[in-house]
């Protein structure tokens, strides 16, 4: 029977949403498609893994070796490539995050199978499989469509889809020997590193300023410190500042540093990358403030003022200072 | 140690109003500024300062037409020793073609590094470096965050999510995408740039390049491009600046931030 794989991402024990939000689409797409869910484990002592996926999938192929213990997309591709040959999936979803960044271009060229990155939907039409994403960070939609072929690749963009369960399956377990041996990788895992530490923490934050790109100048950014010391809020920023070396990782706010969840988030010049978007789906309020109308911003926020934050900066000292 | 850096021109789109062009494939192009892809700025800054401490060359290469060597003779006043751009004619390619050509032309050049940007600014797809490598039989790691070459092999750092990243070890020759933030690219100076430009740009054609058509025909055809709703969403707050600042303080006490 034709179906989609979800290659199941875990990390430290722990499975990642991303995997629950693919399989989430999977589901639907398989309703509607008559196909059958696979998901597929790979990795050292996964076991404990298996019960989180029970129900929620058709067949579960898991693949457990000692050099697959950690994320090696030397072998990763390899396991999923003799997987592929042998069930010949349909769809194949894996999450546009690190890891997906360094297995699926690969693994596209590896099968002949074409790729669409950073999916926000898939959409499949007799036969024909497409997807929605964005082009120019987020400012413009696109609906793709795919060569055709035996298999399509498909990184899906985190957060794109609810990870609570959908149907009920039956959950077989196949647990898969490989059929060759697996090559010399030519990269090796040392250690994970936490790089987000400070001495302020963001994600605790009950109010947080938020300054961005819009800020333009490392001079100006003093605009918005005084602005948060004024409000009893704490500052934070968005990724192009901490590249910049403007402020200190432990301030920023996104898919690569914190995620957080104030009651309000005061957003100051800040486009809205959607790996920053990600990292504010649990404020409670949002405030935008930015200069482009069209800023993906503006589609999460709860209030924007769509103007030149050199502007409104100043009339806020001004009436906090006068009240 | 011989570095090969892959960077391409984009059209500059921050805080810019974009309007979706005629065939309703693409925006419309016509008012933009063009920038260096901003992830290749970090690509390129960062061979050339292992160049600076290790020796060896770095060549820059683009794929695009005339205008788009302005990014070549940006890398050249950056440090670049060599610039190759590679002409696709009418030929319209899409990530995997684009990642067949740079690795037929990568194959002719002895290397230990090649390096590319995550992603470009204008596509999002992130996928034409580690497809590339996989063409050249390469070592691969993405979201590079740091790199020290130690002989025949380098110690990396992935960004991974969460504030998390891995250390690891890859064996050279690899390819690596870069992302932002890993050094601070220099200032060039629009006079670095001109004197840079004698340097001279090679070019190459796709024709010779021993690729069929079908090796170049697209995975991917993008059917149609749309603009979400204008600031759907967001319940907006207009008039002058101290009205603004009223109600964005009017609002903060409303949701117990503010006394």
């Amino acid at each position: 029977m034709k179906q989609i794989f979800v290659l199941v991402e875990h990390r430290r024990g722990e499975i990642r949403d991303i995997s629950f939000e693919m399989l989430w689409k999977a589901d639907e797409l398989c309703r509607k498609l008559s196909l059958h869910l696979t998901a597929v484990l790979i990795g050292w002592k996964v076991e404990p893994l298996l019960q989180k996926l029970a129900g929620r999938v058709d067949k579960i192929l898991v693949v457990e070796k000692e050099e697959l213990k950690d994320f090696n997309s030397d072998l990763y591709k390899e396991v999923l490539n003799q997987l592929i040959q042998e069930y010949q999936p349909f769809l194949t979803f894996i999450g546009q995050t690190s890891w997906g960044l360094d297995l699926s271009p690969c693994l596209a060229v590896k099968t002949g199978f074409p790729l669409a990155t950073d999916c926000l939907d898939i959409l499949v039409e007799n036969d024909q499989v497409m997807a929605i994403r964005q082009r120019y960070g987020g400012k413009v939609f696109t609906q793709v469509s795919l060569k055709k072929s035996a298999g399509y690749l498909m990184n899906i963009r985190p957060g794109s889809f609810p990870s609570e369960k959908a149907g009920e399956h039956s959950g077989e377990v196949v647990k898969k020997e490989l059929s060759a041996d697996l090559p010399e990788p030519r990269k090796h895992f040392v250690e994970f590193v936490e790089s987000g530490a400070g001495e302020i923490d963001v994600a605790q934050a009950e109010f947080l300023v938020s300054v961005g790109r819009g800020i333009g100048e490392e001079e100006n950014l003093s605009l918005a410190k005084d602005l948060a010391r004024s409000l009893g809020a704490v500052l934070a920023c968005s990724r192009p500042i901490v590249d910049k070396k403007w402020l200190p990782k432990y301030h920023q706010v996104g898919t690569s540093g914190k995620s957080v969840k104030p009651k309000v988030y005061l957003a100051l010049g800040i486009s809205g990358a959607f790996q920053h978007l990600a990292g504010i789906s649990g404020a409670g309020t949002v405030i935008a403030i930015n200069k482009d109308p069209k800023a993906p911003i503006f589609r999460v926020a709860d209030y924007g003022v769509a103007e030149d934050l050199f502007k409104i900066i100043p009339a806020l000292m001004e009436t906090l200072n006068s009240s | 140690m011989d570095i090969i850096v892959c960077v391409k021109r984009v059209p500059f789109t921050q805080e810019v109003d974009l309007e979706i062009d005629e065939k309703k494939k693409d925006i419309d192009k016509a008012s933009l500024v063009y920038v260096m892809n901003d992830w290749d700025n970090y690509a390129i800054e960062e061979a050339v300062l292992i160049k600076e401490q290790l020796g060896g060359t770095v060549t820059a290469i683009t794929l695009g037409n005339e205008e788009d060597e302005e990014v070549l003779r940006r890398c050249l006043a950056i440090g670049a020793d060599k610039a190759l751009r590679i002409d696709p004619g009418a030929i319209a390619l899409d990530g995997y073609g684009i990642s067949r050509v740079l690795a037929q032309v990568i194959k002719r050049f002895a290397f230990d590094l090649v390096l590319t940007g995550v992603q470009s600014e204008d596509d999002n797809q992130a996928m034409v470096g580690i497809m590339m490598a996989e063409h050249l039989g390469l070592a691969h790691a993405a979201v590079v965050t740091r790199i020290e070459i130690k002989d025949k092999e380098a110690a990396i750092c992935c960004e991974l999510e969460d504030g998390l990243d891995e250390q690891s070890t890859i064996k050279l020759p690899a390819l690596l995408t870069i992302q932002t933030g890993i050094n601070e690219p220099r200032y060039v100076s629009v006079m670095g740039i001109k004197k840079a430009a004698k340097k001279g740009v090679e070019k190459i054609s796709l024709e010779g390049l021993g690729l069929s058509e079908d090796d170049l025909s697209p995975h991917t055809i993008i059917e149609k491009i749309f603009l979400p709703p204008e600031t759907e969403g967001a319940e907006m707050i207009a008039g002058d600046p101290p009205r603004v600042a009223e109600e964005i303080l009017r609002i903060l006490k409303e949701k117990g931030v503010r006394s």
